[in-house]
């Protein structure tokens, strides 16, 4: 069983602050995590590994120092990381990158499975899986909370999806690729041991011409969207507190929200 | 070419741009910011620049396609159980909208098996055409058999435009049409406009949880594609008039084509769908244990409201995730609110700021909730939200 799991580094969300004086974020010097649903798609590759052998590789397209979050999902268990970066790759939007990703993973064939997070916490797109499924030509399973089955004599695999509307069973040929939820597991911590590990491990980078990228299709020059304004959201600033005895603030608001119509 | 550029004469390396830059890839030299190879162009930068000395060079491409060849505005119709999905209404109105300032029409497009009882519904709203491929294959979403069959259709009529609701279904769909066309695809906006002199769909949506909001433009590439979030574009109105002309395809693909089999479904407690409910009552660490979730369900009872949580109240098993709201759960935007015990984290709030009011209870005057809550009481939740169940069940005469 071969597991390949991509993980994207996305700025540290516990440090950044919004400062509403300047209207910009806030960061306090920290190079940056590992997108939090990209955590569960480790542990679930692991689980995997742990219940059939085999082996997981974790894939990153990004600047040089994604190395550093890699360097944490090898302390966490996985066999392989590569780190996929050029400067060819900057600017990428969820098109060039899912090209970039595929592109990455056929030259780590075979593979089985392959695990996304729902979706980046900076970005929150949620298509560059689909996106990575789609050119794979393998099928997609996105928001999954479960894996309940995997069958590899008959290359099938059966997961729980989590819609809005309750939870979908549903079943697929392998290879497939799956995007997961917080639901699905718990991950596990570095380990002491594996950190120190981790520290010397050489992570291989592939650039453009290793992955054989058209250079048409990666980084700003393959994004059809282009972001050409940006701006703050519109202030959302504390309205009225409410005072008195417990009773008659809840009287008090009882009658606010029955004036705004809402009910 | 660099993703980002400074203007060297209106630079004052005040440093702005240092702070507000989420990849710490500006750095200032010799009073000058200089951009780093970790700048992805993300935009997050420009609007803290206040001597507009930074910008992102528009980038010259010739058109990937011929966009004068394509036309229209459509409007992907989600649908289970011959229900449409609200989002799917919602966007026929700003999709009227657009194709009028275009000056071209609006069209559904509806996949399925037996939609008849689906396009009665549609028949209520103005639109020129509906696209419709009827088929058993079609009968529930799955990615492989919705895509072949969108993707026909689009290019054999080639739209302009096409939207979708920003659902799980929606993003699912969207993110694999937009790969097989090739094109460009905005996640869930929150403003769609079109540009007057160009043509081109403005789509906005907020980015790194609601901090920035960004404006994106898909010029060279057809069609352009968006997916929209639920509850942020209003209704259309009720028209009598039925006179959608029905276009029919075919689909020539057969059930062991298709890669995956939907063996259940397991619809959730009205109470867990957070998408859809007007009003949300939330509780959070503050309520202390899962027995203590009942005061939260009473509210939400009272007032017909699903019940939401924090990531705390999740973590420690007082309540199953499908409840969860913030970055690493839901994303919800209904007209009420209700924080009861919950300190209103930066990931918390990225997932509810957007609710049109917000009630805070907590009894931590300095809790960051009241920072962005219409109305915050400061108080024990424990006295307050029985109080409020007591005084809404009076008020609606239950
Ligand atoms: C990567 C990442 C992702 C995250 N994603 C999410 C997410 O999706 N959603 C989310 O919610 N969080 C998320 N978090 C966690 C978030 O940072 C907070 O830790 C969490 O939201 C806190 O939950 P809480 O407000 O219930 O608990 P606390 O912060 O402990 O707040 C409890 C509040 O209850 C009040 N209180 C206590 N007793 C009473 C009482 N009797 N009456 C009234 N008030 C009372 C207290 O004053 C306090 O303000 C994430 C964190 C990280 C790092
Ligand atoms: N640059 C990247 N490198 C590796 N994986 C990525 C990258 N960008 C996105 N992903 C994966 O795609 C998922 C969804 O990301 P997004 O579509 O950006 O919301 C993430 O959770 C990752 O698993």
């Amino acid at each position: 069983m071969h597991a390949v799991v991509c993980i994207k580094q996305v700025p540290e969300t516990t440090e950044v602050r919004f400062d509403p004086e300047t209207n910009t974020m806030v960061r306090e010097g920290v190079p940056g995590m590992i997108n939090p649903f990209d955590e569960y798609a480790i542990e679930e590759a692991l689980l995997t590994k742990e219940r059939f052998g085999g082996k997981v590789t974790v894939l990153s397209m990004g600047p040089p120092q994604a190395a550093e979050t890699l360097r944490k999902t090898l302390a966490m268990g996985v066999d392989q990381a590569v780190l996929v970066t050029d400067r060819a790759f900057a600017g990428a939007d969820t098109l060039a990158t899912s090209y970039t990703l595929a592109m990455a993973i056929r030259k780590l064939v075979p593979v089985d499975i392959v695990f996304c997070g729902r979706q980046a916490i900076d970005g929150d797109t949620g298509q560059v899986g689909p996106g990575v499924a789609h050119r794979l030509g393998i099928s997609q399973l996105t928001s999954v909370s479960k894996v309940k089955n995997i069958d590899w004599e008959s290359g099938r695999i059966e997961v729980e999806r989590l819609l809005e509307s309750g939870i979908q069973v549903i079943e697929s040929s392998l290879p497939a690729l799956l995007t997961v939820v917080k639901d699905i597991n718990q991950p596990r911590l570095p380990s002491l041991l594996r950190m120190k590990r981790a520290k010397q491990a050489e992570i291989p980078t592939w650039n453009a011409t290793d992955i054989e990228a058209d250079p048409a299709q990666v980084g700003l020059e393959g994004s059809p969207t282009q972001v050409i304004k940006t701006f703050s959201p519109p202030k959302r600033t504390g309205g009225q507190r409410l005072s008195g005895e417990p009773g008659e603030m809840a009287k008090e608001l009882v009658d606010k929200v029955f004036a705004a119509k809402i009910i | 070419m660099a993703l980002l550029e400074v203007i060297k004469d209106k630079c004052k390396g005040c440093g702005l741009c240092v702070e507000a830059c989420p990849f710490e890839a500006i750095e200032i030299l010799d009073n000058l910011a200089v951009i780093k190879e970790s700048c992805t162009g993300c935009g997050a930068c420009l609007d803290s620049c206040e001597l507009e000395a930074l910008y992102l060079p528009k980038i010259e491409k010739k058109p990937a396609v011929d966009v004068s060849a394509y036309q229209g505005v459509w409007v992907f119709i989600e649908h289970q159980d011959s229900q449409i999905a609200h989002v799917s209404l919602e966007l026929l109105g700003k999709g009227r909208e657009s194709a009028d300032k275009l000056s071209t029409h609006l069209s559904a497009v509806l996949l399925g098996d037996d939609i008849s009882p689906i396009i009665q519904q549609l028949s209520k709203f103005d639109i020129d055409r509906i696209y419709c491929i009827e088929d058993p294959v079609l009968r529930d979403y799955r990615t492989d058999s919705y895509v072949v069959a969108a993707s026909s259709l689009v290019r054999k009529y080639r739209p302009e435009i096409i939207l979708a609701g920003a659902t799980t279904t929606g993003r699912d769909f969207a993110s694999a049409l937009a790969t097989e066309l090739e094109t460009g695809l905005t996640a869930d906006c929150t403003e769609l406009d079109i540009d007057p002199e160009q043509g081109l769909l403005v789509q906005t949506r907020p980015a790194f949880g609601g901090n920035i909001m960004a404006t994106i433009l898909c010029p060279h590439h057809r069609p352009q594609m968006a997916t929209v979030r639920p509850k942020v574009m209003e209704m259309p109105a009720i028209v009598d008039s039925n006179d959608a002309e029905i276009i029919q395809e075919s689909l020539s693909l057969t059930e062991d084509q298709i890669l995956t089999k939907i063996v259940d479904f397991i619809p959730s407690i009205d109470t867990v769908n957070l998408a859809d409910a007007q009003i949300i009552v939330s509780g959070g660490r503050g309520l202390g244990g899962t027995e203590n979730f009942g005061l939260i369900e009473e509210l939400a009872e009272v007032l017909g409201a699903a019940v939401g949580a924090s990531r705390a109240a999740v973590d420690a098993g007082w309540i199953p995730y499908p409840h969860q709201v913030g970055q690493t759960g839901r994303t919800v935007r209904p007209r009420i609110y209700f924080a009861c015990g919950i300190s209103g984290a930066i990931q918390h709030q990225a997932g509810m700021k957007t609710s049109e009011m917000i009630i805070a209870i907590n009894k931590d005057p300095d809790a960051p909730i009241f920072d962005i809550a219409t109305y915050g009481i400061v108080g024990d939740l424990f006295e307050i939200v029985p109080l409020l169940s007591q005084q809404f069940k009076k008020k609606l005469g239950k």
